[in-house]
C-alpha cells in the first residue's frame, strides 16, 4: 500500500517534508517503543549532515542500549569498553586530528563507570563532542539505579526508591561539565515535544561547532524516556520527563564560550 | 490536502506522534502489525498542515509527510523550506 501511494504522490506534485538524513540507515531499530534514542540518533545525523561533517566523522559508541549505533548510522565507528568512550575518543582525535569525533553515551556509561574518563577528557579540553543520553536508569541491563536516578525513584536495585542519605543525589552532568576549564559548550535539552526537539538540535549543532572551530570540548545532555524500565507507557514516560526530570535537571545552556569571552579556552594544546 | 504515510511494520505503537500532532490527525488503530504492536493510523487527513511534527518525533522513522504544492501561479516558487 505504501509503495503505490508513494509513486502516486510524487507524480501528483507532493514533496516530502522532513526527509530522513542519508547518514541514517533505513532499517528497524531494536529500541523499545517510545524510547527517545531514535529521536536522538536522528538529531545527531541531521546535525552532522547540516554541518557537512559526515565524511570525516568517526563515531565512538559506548556500552548501553545505544551500543548498536553503528547499525543505524553509516559512520565509521569505534566500539569503546564500558565507560571509556571519552578516553577512546581522545586517542582517535589525537591520532586523527582532521577527523570529527563524537561519542554517544548513556548515563550509566558516562556518569557512573566512565565518570573519570569523561571528566578528565572534558577538563583537558579535548577537541571532541559528547552526546549524553540521560534516562535516569541503566537501560540495557534491566533498569538498575544509575547516578542520575531521581530521589525516590524505584529501580531494580533501589526497590524502596532512591534514598538521598544512603545513595546520594543525582549527578547533574551538564552543570558539572560546565564547571570544567576545557569545556567550550555544555547544555541540557530534552526531546519530548517538537519545540524541545528543535532546541535540542540547536544545542547539538552548537556543541559540534565547537569542535569544528577547534574551540574545545562540546557536551550535550539529552533527557530521555525509558518506558520499559520506568514501568510506564511511552506517553506516561514522555510526561514524566516533563513533570519530574526537567524540574530536577533544568534545561538550558550552562556554558558557551562563543557568547562569553571570559570562559574561552586558552592553552591546554599540546 | 497534505499526506501522511505510516510504515505500519516500523510503527511500535508508542503514540508519541498522537500527542505531537497539533491537529490530532493521528490516532491508534485497532490493527496489529507483525511485531504485535498496535499501530497508529491517519484518522483526519484533511486537518493535516504538513508541519511534520509526527515525523520528527517518531523514534522509529515510521512516518513520512508529503506537502501538496500550493496552487500558486507559476514562477512564485521557493515557498517550502
Amino acid at each position: 500500500m505504501t509503495s503505490i501511494n508513494l509513486a502516486a504522490l510524487q507524480q501528483e506534485g507532493y514533496t516530502e517534508v522532513a526527509t530522513l538524513p542519508e547518514v541514517l540507515a533505513d532499517r528497524p531499530m531494536h529500541y523499545c517503543p517510545g524510547c527517545h534514542h531514535g529521536i536522538a540518533h536522528r538529531l545527531v545525523a541531521e546535525a552532522l549532515e547540516e554541518l557537512g561533517q559526515v565524511e570525516r566523522t568517526i563515531c565512538v559508541s559506548s556500552i548501553g542500549c545505544s551500543v548498536f549505533i553503528y547499525n543505524y548510522m553509516h559512520l565509521d565507528t569505534v566500539e569503546a569498553p564500558h565507560g571509556r568512550a571519552a578516553a577512546v575518543a581522545t586517542g582517535v582525535k589525537r591520532a586523527r586530528p582532521d577527523a570529527f569525533v563524537f561519542t554517544y553515551q548513556g548515563d550509566g556509561d558516562l556518569a557512573s563507570i566512565g565518570l573519570a574518563e569523561s571528566m578528565h577528557c572534558a577538563n583537558r579540553g579535548e577537541k571532541l563532542s559528547i552526546v549524553f543520553i540521560n534516562n535516569t536508569v541503566y537501560g540495557m541491563t534491566g533498569g538498575q539505579m544509575a547516578p542520575t536516578t531521581l530521589p525516590g525513584q524505584k529501580t531494580t536495585t533501589s526497590p524502596g526508591g532512591r534514598c538521598a542519605s544512603t545513595e546520594g543525589l543525582p549527578l547533574k552532568m551538564a552543570e558539572i561539565m560546565a564547571g570544567l576549564g576545557g569545556v567550550a559548550y555544555s547544555a541540557r535539552v530534552a526531546t519530548t515535544s517538537l519545540k524541545r526537539i528543535v532546541e535540542a538540535k540547536k544545542a547539538i549543532k552548537a556543541a559540534f561547532q565547537c569542535q569544528i572551530d577547534g574551540r574545545g570540548f562540546g557536551f550535550v545532555e539529552l533527557l530521555s524516556a525509558c518506558p520499559t524500565n520506568w514501568r510506564m507507557t511511552p506517553l506516561q514516560a514522555n510526561e514524566r520527563v516533563e513533570k519530574e526530570l526537567i524540574p530536577y535537571f533544568p534545561l538550558g545552556v550552562f556554558k558557551d564560550d562563543a557568547n562569553d569571552p571570559a570562559c574561552s579556552v586558552s592553552g591546554g594544546d599540546s | 490536502m497534505h499526506h501522511v504515510l505510516i510504515n505500519e511494520e516500523r510503527c511500535k505503537g508508542c503514540l508519541l506522534c498522537t500527542v505531537a500532532c497539533p491537529k490530532e490527525v493521528l490516532e491508534q488503530s485497532a490493527r496489529f502489525n507483525q511485531q504485535g504492536y498496535k499501530v497508529v493510523e491517519v484518522a483526519r487527513q484533511d486537518d493535516c498542515t504538513a508541519c511534520a511534527a509526527c515525523a520528527r518525533i517518531c523514534p522509529d522513522f515510521a512516518i513520512r509527510v508529503f506537502r501538496k504544492k500550493s496552487a500558486k501561479p507559476k514562477g512564485a516558487k521557493g515557498e517550502q523550506a
